[in-house]
């Protein structure tokens, strides 16, 4: 189960590093898209897999039965939803961006530095 | 003292700032009603500062849990003079800049949402000076993210978009990469609460791993603190967003990143500082020297002092990789001076637009004579910054120097001193250019609009004299500030009690989260 988990997130890393190492804005967002999710994965095993219980207190018990780690859930939980909305704020901006600078290659986007050659 | 409740004094700091945000998001289209909330939500959180740094001023730390949840289980909140002393200062810096804000251009920005986004940005900021756990760190990180995105590309320039694009990519990047060092953290000790990974990193058996988990901490929080090589992002971005934006991100966003290194190479890495230290000097001493190259090479006041947050930045980096009590108290002394002097010096660089005409040093001059309060109000941050007594700078520098040298790093002091002169240079620089310099065309058509600005000069101009007085009032008054940087050393040094403020008696959690059986039936 955890080579299968440590496969998956190797293959996402790879795949997210090649996207954002590419020169166009909408393959870097889906670099970051998919680094995000990787991440969220390596957090997953990281804590413990196995049992699918759910983490309920059963009657009568004064403690947890076997059951999945609920940490783990919680703290992706959360990463999802901020990465999803900066995600969102990135498309956003780097479509305003090809608007205004009418290119998706990063490297050709040099209106906020000096021209290659001149230091000032 | 009023008899407020740790619970109270941790998150007013927080809460101020969260309210000020609501309320001027919903007096969007009363642009005076949104002014008058956002200067008092910024004098609200100076107070609440102050009350917080009240409360931890003798040396206690005070630590509160959310929800009730006993603390290695629930989030912590937790301060001691070191975060009480980060919050009041951006208060400090909440007010200045908000009062200068009012002025230089401010309906623009308050139709792109200014008010809002800049409460979110110092909600981020206090949230992540205070909380006392890893992953609650991560989330304050993003939500002082979100805000300085919006606030760098506001106006939508394209020079902006460019830097925006960068600045955005790069620093959802590096967050990313402290989200899996909190992520293997966790999968190795079981727990993200600092003080009880205070406890339990050190009884892991790998300690290779620890130190390995460490890099990846010192790679994320370096790359927010514009440390060398992860530094470029800061110059391509920062000069492209207007003053007062570009003096709170100088002041506040890579000092996020350098407590952040404070705190845990104090407190959760504190095991393998052996192993890391070399490395955070060799990181210090390119830090101070690349900045400082790239500040002399330019004439673009924005882009000079940009390069010039790099290379102070170094200095601080310094004290850690020292880590000797006096050493870590020369970093704290350094943020302290570093974050008032760095927010003034935008801020002039602002007014020097207003009244000289442009950002270039090239095309404006002659501001001695049109100007001379501004050129007045210009020498103190500028020699405090290379360090010259009696200033702030120069007993952080000298804080610095003297324990490196103490502790036997002299290639560090050395370096430090070298640099010290060619920030000086880069300041004369300035100065010639833009103040003593005959006047140009352009400044001098400038100078005229300037005199005519009554109201609007008295708003530029009291947040610089106000931030210069607090300079020299560091500098000429120095023993309390000397004085208290040592006693939060000292703190951050021997940790129990912050572990014991936020623990109280709980066993450390030594086991890793592995087996479910051992759990209750």
């Amino acid at each position: 189960m955890e080579t299968l988990y440590a496969l998956a997130f190797g293959v996402l890393l790879a795949a997210a590093l090649y996207l954002l190492m590419s020169r166009h804005l909408l393959r870097m967002v889906l670099g970051l898209l998919l680094l995000g999710n990787a991440v969220n994965l390596a957090i997953f095993v990281a804590g413990r897999l196995g049992s699918a219980v759910p983490p309920l207190v059963p009657e009568g018990a004064s403690g947890l039965a076997v059951s999945a780690n609920p940490l783990p859930q919680a703290l992706i939980l959360t990463a999802i939803v901020i990465s999803f909305s900066l995600v969102a704020f990135t498309v956003v901006l780097f479509e305003r961006a090809h608007h205004a600078l009418g290119t998706t290659d990063p490297d050709a986007m040099r209106e906020a530095e000096p021209a290659r050659g001149e230091t000032a | 003292m009023t008899p407020l409740s740790p619970h109270l004094l941790l998150t007013l700091p927080v809460a101020v700032p969260l309210a000020t945000l609501a309320l001027c998001a919903l007096l969007h289209s009363r642009p005076r009603a949104q002014r008058a909330v956002s200067l008092l939500g910024s004098a609200g959180l100076l107070l609440a500062s102050l009350l917080l740094l009240g409360a931890v001023f003798d040396g206690a730390v005070i630590a509160t849990q959310f929800g009730d949840w006993a603390a290695p289980f629930g989030i912590s909140f937790a301060a001691d003079l070191l975060s009480a002393a980060m919050v009041v200062i951006t208060g400090l810096m909440a007010v200045a800049v908000s009062v200068y804000a009012l002025a230089d251009g401010a309906r623009e920005r308050e139709r792109a949402g200014f008010h809002p986004l800049y409460h979110g940005l110092l909600l981020g900021v206090t949230g992540a000076f205070l909380t006392g756990d890893l992953f609650n760190l991560y989330v304050w990180f993003e939500i002082m993210l979100i805000a300085s995105f919006g606030l760098l590309v506001q106006g939508g320039t394209r020079a902006q978009l460019d830097a925006g694009v960068k600045y955005v990519v790069l620093n959802l990047l590096v967050t990313t990469l402290f989200l899996l060092g909190v992520g293997l953290l966790y999968g190795l000790t079981g727990t993200l609460n600092m003080a009880d990974l205070a406890r339990s990193l050190p009884q892991v058996q790998n300690q290779g791993l620890v130190a390995t988990l460490a890099v990846l901490f010192l790679l994320a929080f370096g790359a927010k603190a514009a440390v060398f090589p992860l530094f470029f992002w800061l110059p391509a971005a920062y000069h492209t967003a207007s003053a007062p934006v570009v003096a709170i991100f100088a002041a506040l966003l890579t000092k996020v990143g350098v407590y952040a290194l404070l705190r845990c190479f104090t407190l959760v890495f504190a095991g393998v500082h052996g192993l890391i230290g070399p490395v955070v000097g060799v990181l210090a001493a390119l830090t101070m020297v690349t900045g400082v190259l790239g500040a002399a090479a330019h004439y673009d006041v924005r882009r000079i002092l940009s390069f010039h947050i790099v290379s102070q930045i170094g200095y601080m980096l310094v004290g850690l990789a020292v880590a000797t009590p006096l050493a870590i108290a020369g970093a704290v002394l350094y943020v302290l001076h570093h974050i008032v002097v760095k927010a003034n010096l935008f801020l002039i660089a602002g007014v020097l637009r207003v009244a000289g005409g442009s950002y270039d040093l090239k095309r404006i001059g002659g501001l001695h004579r049109s100007a001379p309060l501004l050129a007045l109000l210009f020498v103190v941050p500028a020699l405090s910054l290379a360090g010259l007594p009696p200033l702030s700078g120069f007993w952080a520098k000298f804080v610095v120097i003297r324990s490196s040298l103490e502790a036997g790093h002299v290639a560090l002091a050395v370096t430090a001193l070298a640099v010290g002169a060619l920030t000086l240079y880069s300041m004369l620089k300035i100065w010639n250019e833009a103040f003593w310099k005959a006047p140009t065309a352009l400044s001098q058509q400038a100078a005229g609009a300037w005199r005519d600005r009554g109201r609007e000069r008295v708003l530029l101009l009291a947040p610089v004299a106000a931030l210069a007085g607090i300079t020299l009032t560091i500098g000429l008054w120095s023993e309390p500030f000397v004085d208290f940087a040592l006693r939060s050393a000292d703190q951050l040094l021997g940790h129990e009690a912050y572990t014991q403020a936020v623990l109280g008696n709980a066993a450390p959690v030594t086991a890793p989260p592995a087996p479910p059986e051992e759990l209750l039936p």
